[in-house]
């Protein structure tokens, strides 16, 4: 694979890759219907709701009761959407998910916007960092985080044929736009970016434009990346992984969530327990977030591709 | 084909025993509430519910029931086997290891006759709205039944579902809250009090009706009104007074029947209360 310089001409929101996504799943599956608990603007569904109003439900600020009339839906056959930011979506909810979703097996897609420090200004109640960990800890449950305005509408999309409860993670801001139209998605499948030798970078969400960025600056200073996606956080893609460390012998990952609980803590797992080689885990150290502007946010806590460069330099050093 | 009521109190009869023996079996579970809605459960399973023979998760063109207060498992359990979901002596397995009887009705292991795990409570009529819903989509004229607690209604949730279905319409759901007043704790009452239920139900913008819970005529002549009163616009829902322990008389109304089991001497008492109809499991 000959390297690449990933560069974008536009930037657009993950959320509205969601949105594209539903309007286009309404459109091709009766089945499909939405819920959205009083952000129907912010996750973009307004589409979906003027195109099918007969299969979308707005329940107003009631997040629990929206994840039962999710459960209760598929009952009947519905393939239900819920629609909230990622907080509401996971930790306000964890129970019903817990008990009428996830342990009931039910085919309910929770699909959460604005997760992560990007969301910016409205700072930590909103900016859930924990919620990817919430969800993989679920049995059965399919942990989704899209890195770009197509890939999130792929996901989206796929998430229509997939069988089985589904944590979609998506965000608020402008993105560059690095993955094409029609890439293939599929579901617990990573994609590999770039191929390299001298250390793995497992990145995924927003993290995988940082994390193309610090190859950059990597390449510039002679250190050859293997840049790879991971958007499934579960079912992990073992495979894509192993094979990637067996031929670099060191890795980082990165991911805009608590590095306890995220991508990094199952990777960790992973070669620890199959293949063990320095690694480190590039997230937020165990902290809530605060206000800012999303990139100023990544900066102050260390998620921006300068840090990325530093961590891959200290992990390579240890092999 | 309805039954009479002679019919109804012998599998009501039958149902009380394999409640308490199932309880007594493990030493756990939960009697008191199962004994107070044995009569109802009957009733809704052997006489009210459109339902087919065999289970199917959909529950396409057929009632469908919820159970949101899923520690009384031991009377849903039992009923349903005595509606032919599965063999009775499937019932000996309940709370045990590797058993479809798990603690609280669960779908994980398959048991036919559940469509939504429950216990933790508040739950179930979110769950029951949503079925609805599905049902008005699929422009089915069948009905979908939810049974609560009534310290259940303490659970926030409970309200939300409450406000939703009001709101929307949603006509074709027969709710149901056991109201015999207790909960572990103690009376509701005194935990908590629902103040005056049928106002706030009311107010609400639900459809209110009461009945006696633990005697077939007024389940009867109350859920067939409200039957009728379906697709009008409005949720219905039955404030249905039971005794806690009904039919086990050193068990009723008393909240400290609700989570403990009887002794050989206490199920023995219990038993003779209530005679063998259908055959033991």
């Amino acid at each position: 694979m000959e390297r690449k310089e990933y560069t974008y001409t536009e930037k657009k929101d993950t959320r509205s890759g969601f949105g594209d996504g539903l309007t286009e799943l309404g459109k091709n599956n009766e089945n499909v219907v939405a819920l959205c608990a009083d952000l129907t603007g912010s996750l973009k569904m307004n589409d979906f709701k003027n195109n099918h109003p007969e299969r979308f439900f707005q329940v107003g600020i009631a997040e629990a009761n929206m994840m039962g009339l999710a459960a209760g839906l598929t009952i009947g056959g519905k393939i239900p959407f819920t629609g909230t930011f990622a907080n509401f979506s996971t930790g306000r909810v964890y129970d019903q998910i817990r008990q009428s979703i996830a342990y009931s097996h039910k085919n309910v897609k929770i699909c959460a916007s604005h997760a992560g420090l990007t969301l910016g200004e409205d700072g930590a109640t909103h900016q859930i960092l924990e919620d990817i960990g919430m969800m993989k800890m679920l049995p059965g449950m399919t942990v989704i985080n899209p890195c770009d305005y197509n890939q999130t509408k792929l996901a989206a999309i796929a998430l229509g044929d997939h069988v089985g409860p589904a944590y979609l993670r998506f965000g608020r801001p402008k993105w560059p736009i690095f993955t094409p139209e029609n890439a293939k998605f599929q579901i617990g499948k990573g994609i590999k970016f770039l191929d390299g030798n001298d250390i793995s970078i497992f990145a995924t969400g927003h993290m995988l434009w940082q994390a193309l960025e610090a190859e950059k600056i990597l390449f510039s200073l002679g250190v050859s990346c293997e840049v790879i996606n991971i958007h499934t956080i579960k079912p992990l893609d073992e495979k894509i992984i192993l094979e990637s460390i067996k031929k670099t012998k060191c890795a980082i990952s990165c991911e805009e969530h608590n590095i306890i609980g995220g991508l990094g803590e199952s990777i960790s797992r992973l070669i620890s327990e199959k293949h063990p080689i320095p690694f480190k885990v590039i997230g937020v150290n165990d902290s809530f977030g605060e206000s800012g502007k999303p990139l100023d946010l990544l900066e102050k806590y260390n998620l921006n591709p300068e840090s990325i460069k530093e961590a891959a330099l200290e992990v390579i050093d240890k092999k | 084909m309805s039954k009479n009521i002679d019919d109804l109190k012998n599998i009501s009869s039958q149902v009380r025993r394999d409640i308490v023996r199932m309880v007594h079996q493990v030493q756990s579970g939960h009697p008191g509430g199962s004994l107070g809605c044995t009569d109802f459960l009957v009733y809704l399973f052997f006489n009210l519910m459109k339902r087919k023979d065999s289970f199917d998760m959909n529950g396409l063109n057929e009632d469908v029931f919820f159970l949101s207060n899923g520690h009384i498992s031991p009377v849903f359990y039992s009923v349903l086997s005595r509606a032919g979901y599965f063999d009775k002596s499937e019932l000996s397995t309940f709370r045990k290891l590797n058993s479809r009887l798990q603690g609280h009705p669960a779908t994980h292991e398959g048991l036919p006759g559940i469509r939504v795990a429950s216990g933790s409570l508040g739950q179930g009529l979110s769950v029951a709205v949503g079925s609805a819903l599905a049902k008005k989509l699929n422009k089915e004229d069948n009905v979908v039944y939810v049974l609560m607690g009534d310290g259940e209604l303490q659970e926030g949730q409970i309200w939300e579902a409450m406000m939703y279905a009001a709101h929307n319409k949603v006509d074709n759901i027969i709710a149901t809250i056991d109201f015999n007043g207790q909960q572990i704790d103690g009376p509701v009452d005194e935990i908590n009090s629902l103040i005056d239920l049928k106002d706030k139900l009311e107010s609400f913008g639900w459809k209110v009706y009461e009945s006696d819970g633990n005697d077939f005529d007024s389940l009867s002549s109350t859920l067939e009104k409200a039957r009728k009163n379906l697709f009008n616009g409005f949720p219905i829902i039955n404030i249905m007074k039971t005794v806690m322990g009904k039919g086990v008389d050193f068990m009723e109304n008393s909240h400290k029947w609700h989570g403990i089991p009887p002794n050989d001497e206490q199920l023995n008492d219990a038993l003779s209360q209530n005679k063998e109809t259908l055959g033991d499991y």
